[in-house]
């Protein structure tokens, strides 16, 4: 069987991967917020396994690394909490939450859609 | 031996389904969906902490990961329902899905050699923490970290806590500039949100005051505690028993400030009494911890709720 560090290291590794092809694929805004969190939380298990790697002096990991953890919780949230912010705000004053840039009809558009 | 095995089956179980709802967050139709999925893939991530042996990085993912940033997401995607599914021209073609899985395979693959080559032994600076302790006072080596030896770091986080609330204020319309929060709850008073909102917040608040005062020994701490009086707070406010407060009251303005500008203070003192910013003098140690935890506190409580309720939106008294 797997050690922790393994299994939840390489679980980590492709945590960050969903999250990478999630922020590429998805168009709507919200769900690129939920990819980036999920990236994010497999960035913090990477290095939540390295704290745990380092345990010592009786206790089971290294406290420097799980001290940087909690602030980087603490700022991915206000980041996040930004980002909704600035999602919310854009869906009010253009009545839709989209990040394609808004271009005068051409002969091209009409062709791409429908 | 039995013990290994079945703790081994529940890290591969916990593992997997980690994976599973992190991937439901990508696939799920819906974005109610992909929400409540990610609340679960953060809960989960809490249990990934323990095993960890991260309590107090379990309990700061449960609160403010999972709880706060659930919360808020859910917020958001309610209101943004109306938009539907995006146009067929916005999503990616197949080329941008086939980019996108080598992007996302490439940086997995790299993580992964990483996590199979890491450096034995590890590195670590658990000794020189453990040395070192004694000066502060604290057992916690946590709060050990976060208040004396990387300080630092913590006065900056207290600040963009802070900062990401000035951001998301300045968002609000001229016409709601200063006013409240959120739009008007109408909730049924006698149902069971108002229920909850009557029964959970004293128990609640006990509780967080609790995780905040054990954190100078124990798992524990000022963030995780602050995080659950500020749901606490929030419940009331989604329950329609209070409203959210007016954005331009100086009580609240102060109340705000009060946590990072005394956390400057000390740090200023430092310089002179003991030769450095965020030093503290010989004995003094705990007892400055201990006021920058209380004065941090309430005023991150009351920023974290204020940034869940987001910017102005109505001008009324």
């Amino acid at each position: 069987m797997m050690d922790a560090t393994t299994l939840f290291g390489l679980c980590a590794a492709l945590l960050v991967g969903v999250g990478v092809y999630s922020l590429i694929v998805n168009p709507e805004p919200l769900r690129k917020i939920i990819a980036f969190n999920v990236l994010g939380a497999g960035v913090f298990m990477l290095f939540g396994v390295i704290a745990y790697r380092g345990a010592g002096a009786g206790w089971g990991g290294d406290p420097v690394p799980q001290a940087l953890l909690i602030t980087g919780l603490v700022v991915a949230f206000c980041a996040t909490a930004l980002a909704v912010a600035l999602l919310l705000r854009l869906f009010s004053e253009a009545g839709s939450a989209t990040l394609v840039p808004e271009r005068p009809p051409s002969a091209d558009d009409d062709a791409a859609s429908h | 031996m039995m013990d290994v095995y079945m703790s081994d089956a529940y890290n591969v179980g916990l593992a997997v389904l980690v994976l599973v709802l992190a991937v439901w967050t990508v696939v799920a139709r819906d974005s109610f969906a992909a929400v409540v999925g990610f609340v679960a893939y953060g809960l989960l991530l809490a249990l990934v902490w323990l095993q960890l042996h991260g309590v107090d990085v379990a309990l700061t993912e449960a609160a403010l990961g999972s709880g706060l940033t659930g919360a808020l997401l859910l917020g958001a995607a309610s209101r943004l329902h109306r938009t539907g599914r995006p146009a067929r021209s916005q999503r990616p073609g197949r080329l941008t899905h086939l980019v996108a899985a080598l992007a996302a395979a490439g940086v997995t693959a790299a993580l992964g050699i990483a996590v199979l080559a890491l450096p034995d032994p590890a590195p670590t600076l658990a000794q020189e923490t453990a040395a070192n302790i004694g000066a502060t006072g604290v057992y916690n080596p946590l709060t050990a970290v976060l208040l004396a030896f990387r300080a630092v770091d913590t006065l900056l986080e207290a600040t963009v806590v802070l900062f990401a609330l000035v951001g998301i204020w300045s968002l609000a319309p001229d016409a709601a500039w200063g006013g409240r929060p959120g739009a008007l709850q109408r909730v049924d008073p006698q149902g069971p949100l108002a229920f909850l909102a009557r029964v959970l917040p004293p128990i609640g608040i006990i509780i967080a005051v609790y995780i905040f005062w054990i954190g100078a020994d124990h798992p524990g701490g000022k963030f995780q505690g602050a995080a659950l009086l500020a749901a606490m707070w929030l419940l009331v406010i989604y329950a329609g028993l209070v409203d959210t407060p007016r954005t331009d009251r100086r009580a609240l303005r102060l109340a705000l400030i009060a946590g990072p500008v005394i956390f400057m203070a000390v740090g200023a003192a430092g310089i002179v009494t003991a030769g450095a910013f965020l030093a503290y003098p010989d004995g003094l140690a705990k007892p400055l911890i201990v006021l920058i935890e209380w004065a941090l506190f309430p005023s991150l409580a009351v920023t974290l709720a204020l940034i869940v309720a987001g910017p102005p939106e109505r001008a009324e008294p």
